[in-house]
């Protein structure tokens, strides 16, 4: 293996996402970025389908979890390889192919350039492409301002998985990573660690297929659980 | 009239549930109790909070429902919640156990299959010998 090479780890948590997963990864495969090398790792949380299978015939890591741990735990599955690993950088990719892995050079650039520890890819800084319902727009902009209240500072797209951290941050995530809806809680994580965090404007589509993590029966419990874990990782992790 | 009760159980019973929740806040922060499990506990937390300081609400709400004495709404919602709980408890303990079974059967698998390669292995390495 090249030495001058720096290496990421496109993380995809995927669940029942037997339709898309193929595509995801072959997108992923087929990106050339100059000095990178992408390696795609499927984290596959237990699906009840043919996610595994199909996975298997991909040139791809498959990390199979015999037990369902739920988004922030697949995710964490993919962090420990890649902090096990020595990768540079890990990023993660939802795999129902909402993000586009033509965006990920965007992030990357960025890391490159601002040499910040962690970029979130956000839908809300242009309002270009797939912008989600009216009802999870409003409990964005709340969890905006209940994560400033916290931490000080603004991210409009909090609850994006779509993120970029670099290794310093690895080793904090393989460690401690929520299970349950890690988004925004993990953004005071960050902030209470020191990370820099920076946002820049990407285009997501909906959904291909598959079933949101978030659905709306549980919103309301979303919110609360969101929030008090938010106000609770503040307190347990500042200085 | 409706002041059948003293200050002295209000005093009492702000003090406990401020305690209450100070010490479910520390487990939080600990992380010896999961948030998901935590959120019960702070509404009921906060419920009894706002009712020791509010005490004419009780009265309002069981005449509200229909109950006349605001005790018995009180002792009928707090069993009917810990009822509830608890059955949420029990699922969630019999999901960990299949999880836990599942998790054993698939180590014991992948043990015999390391060890399965390893005996392959050893046996290359003497007959290279």
């Amino acid at each position: 293996m090249n030495k001058n090479f720096k290496k990421l780890a496109v993380i995809i948590p995927a669940y029942n996402e037997q339709d898309n997963i193929a595509m995801v990864v072959n997108d992923i495969l087929s990106i050339k970025y100059p000095g990178f090398q992408l390696l795609p790792i499927v984290v596959n949380d237990c699906s009840q389908d043919n996610t595994a299978a199909i996975v298997e015939n991909l040139d791809c890591i498959l990390l199979d979890l015999p037990v369902n741990l739920g988004i922030g735990g697949a995710v964490q599955t993919g962090y420990k390889y890649a902090y096990e690993h020595n990768f540079d950088y890990a990023i993660q990719v939802d795999g129902d192919g909402q993000h586009p892995a033509g965006e990920i050079s965007k992030l990357l650039l960025e890391a490159e350039q601002t040499q910040a520890n962690i970029i979130i890819g956000s839908r809300f800084i242009t309002n270009n492409g797939f912008q989600s319902t009216a009802m999870r727009r409003f409990g964005i902009v709340f969890l905006k301002s209940w994560i400033k209240l916290f931490s000080g500072i603004t991210i409009y797209d909090n609850t994006s998985g779509f993120r970029l951290i670099d290794n310093e941050v690895l080793e904090v995530v393989q460690a401690n990573y929520p299970d349950e809806y890690p988004e925004p809680e993990s953004i005071l994580l960050f902030s209470n660690k020191g990370f820099q965090i920076k946002e820049i404007p990407v285009l997501m589509k909906a959904r291909q297929g598959g079933e949101s993590s978030i659905t709306s029966f549980n919103q309301l419990y979303y919110m609360i659980k969101v929030s008090l874990a938010i106000f609770y990782t503040y307190l347990r992790t500042k200085k | 009239m409706e002041q059948y009760y003293s200050y002295r159980i209000q005093l009492i019973s702000i003090i406990v549930s401020l305690a209450f929740l100070f010490y479910i806040s520390r487990l939080i922060i600990k992380g010896k109790l999961r948030e998901e499990y935590a959120i019960f506990w702070v509404i009921s937390t906060i419920l009894l909070i706002i009712f020791s300081f509010w005490r004419r609400g009780l009265d309002i709400i069981a005449h509200l429902v229909g109950v006349y004495l605001a005790p018995n709404l009180v002792f009928t919602s707090a069993i009917f919640a810990i009822l509830i709980y608890l059955l949420h408890l029990s699922i969630v303990v019999s999901q960990l156990h299949d999880k836990n079974k599942i998790m054993s059967q698939e180590l014991a698998l992948l043990k015999e299959k390391i060890m399965k390669i390893e005996s392959i292995e050893n046996k290359d390495s003497t007959n290279n010998q």
